[in-house]
């Protein structure tokens, strides 16, 4: 793909492949488990050929999901350790919504916000895992009492309601903050985005503390 | 069961829409089983067996009168035994026989996700409707006395149908005819109380003073009902429950759940766009991009002079 000269590289391929297979799975499993969870969005059930596959294919979904999202785990977790600059940040969170860039700390590779979304995806994603292997009829339909699978399925729908609404925010600070999405689709930023948005961060990728590949080429 | 449609619907799983009303006179059936009467033959499991054209797996000995040991997709009604020692020592042998007590208010199809699953006809009969059934076993879940079971081979969830194909054409169930003491009877909810209340009168005069009718109130009441020798302690008989009631976390999880879950996601939904309209997307602009080379050009000029 053709880069600006001055690009940085904030995702890698294998970041960037990674992330789409988890939000490929995140919104299957959305769309399959909203079917089953309120009648009028059964309908959704029609994508996965019927309620019976949509019963069907759903866990298998989330087994997916659950080996990727691993993986982003993996890769992302030192870099989404919480600062004591994360604190600063949240409290100027009424500076952050109004795009008021100067009354906001300068931030390191990641905010307390994207750090919340991974944390939150990290805590509620093995719930929703595990919750959901004992609601898994075909399989462990015997391996649990019926009181066992009732507070099952109730942890189940509050994890996937709160993932979802995770979700929302995190898709819509992608949208919001411009050229975001560009760094998950074609992995780079340029470096007034990273001014602009992690200057801190740009100050280690300058003074060299990241990998020198990060900085792809500058005259 | 099929949909078969002789009767109206009063409530279908997962629907809004208004159960058709036009024919308006149905009298409430119900089905009421005198333990006291029951001798334990089995006729109305092979009666179930045979109208319903069922052929559970032969089992094995598992040293009890309980054959097969359990329900199942193709076991619709098993008796129970139960031996209990009374306050005077006596061994009593408590037998019951066990399958769907079609509840007023069904627990199974309040939890069932698939529209028109699981359906209660007007005459009060609860009913699956089988190539609807998308085997989740929410039903299994929703159920306050443990009857649904889900079949391996095609993934559909089974019960007692109250035999609704023969209540259709005014027959009454299989179980009920087969069955040799009269334990079993069929016809409206009104006459079998009328029914079970002489009969509990009888039990009583001959000293079982706990002798009343099982027809739970926490349920709405049930289309079969037990009349029971020992009413006040209906866990005696193999496990009935004293206080059956859908629970409460099917009731969160089907209830207060559902409308916080919509608000929840539109609020997000709706303040992400009223953001976006309103205060509008963060742009990069000019002078951060020469900002941004300014940085990355001094780092370098220090490290090269």
């Amino acid at each position: 793909m053709t880069r600006p000269a001055n690009a940085i590289t904030r995702y890698t391929v294998v970041n960037r492949v990674n992330h789409w297979i988890t939000a490929i799975c995140f919104v299957l499993l959305t769309l399959s488990g909203l079917s089953m969870f309120h009648p009028i969005l059964f309908f959704l059930s029609d994508l996965f050929g019927g309620g019976q596959w949509t019963r069907a294919v759903h866990p298998w979904i989330g087994i997916m999901l659950l080996v990727s999202y691993s993986g982003l785990i993996i890769q992302f977790w030192r870099e989404n350790l919480v600062h004591k600059d994360d604190i600063a940040w949240m409290k100027s969170i009424g500076y952050v919504v109004t795009n008021d860039e100067e009354h906001v700390p300068e931030v390191g590779r990641n905010n307390a916000g994207q750090k919340m979304v991974f944390w939150s995806m990290t805590l509620l994603i093995p719930v929703l895992f595990f919750s959901g292997l004992v609601i898994w009829e075909v399989y462990f339909g015997a391996a649990t009492s019926i009181p066992v699978q009732r507070v099952a399925v109730l942890i189940h729908s509050m994890a996937a309601i709160a993932a979802i609404i995770v979700w929302v925010v995190h898709v819509y600070a992608a949208i919001w903050i411009r050229n975001s999405v560009r760094a998950m689709t074609q992995g780079y930023v340029t470096p007034g985005w990273a001014w602009r948005h992690h200057r801190k961060w740009l100050r280690e990728l300058a003074a060299g503390q990241h990998d020198k590949r990060t900085i792809r080429k500058h005259p | 069961m099929s949909d078969l449609q002789s009767q109206d619907y009063v409530r279908r799983s997962a629907s809004t829409m208004t159960p058709p009303a036009a024919r308006s006179h149905e009298d409430q059936v119900a089905k009421l089983i005198d333990v006291s009467r029951c001798i334990g033959c089995k006729a109305c499991q092979s009666a179930c067996m045979e109208w319903n054209n069922l052929r559970p797996e032969i089992g094995y000995f598992e040293g009890s009168y309980e054959n097969p040991a359990d329900l199942g997709p193709s076991v619709w009604t098993l008796m129970k035994f139960a031996e209990y020692e009374n306050e005077q020592g006596n061994l009593e042998w408590l037998i019951r026989k066990d399958g769907c007590m079609h509840c007023e208010d069904p627990g199974c199809l309040k939890a069932c996700p698939a529209p028109g699953a699981i359906v209660q006809y007007a005459n009060g009969i609860v009913d699956f409707i089988s190539d609807k059934c998308i085997g989740c076993g929410y039903c299994v879940k929703g159920c306050p006395f443990d009857i649904p079971r889900i079949s391996k081979q095609d993934h559909k969830s089974y019960k007692c149908t109250l035999c609704s194909d023969r209540v259709a054409v005014g027959l009454e169930p299989a179980c009920v005819k087969a069955c040799p003491t009269g334990a079993i009877m069929f016809g409206s909810k009104t006459d079998m109380k009328d029914w079970a209340g002489e009969r509990i009168e009888e039990l009583k005069s001959r000293g079982f003073d706990k002798a009343g009718l099982y027809d739970p109130p926490e349920v709405g009441g049930t289309h079969v009902m037990y009349v029971l020798h020992h009413a006040d302690k209906p866990s005696l008989y193999s496990g009935l429950p004293d206080k059956p009631r859908i629970s409460p976390v099917v009731g969160a999880w089907k209830g207060i759940i559902k409308p916080l879950a919509v608000i929840g996601i539109a609020f997000a939904a709706l303040a992400g766009f009223f953001h976006a309209i309103t205060i509008g997307p963060n742009e990069v602009t000019d002078e951060d991009e020469v900002e941004g080379e300014r940085v990355l050009h001094e780092a370098e000029s220090e490290k090269s002079p």
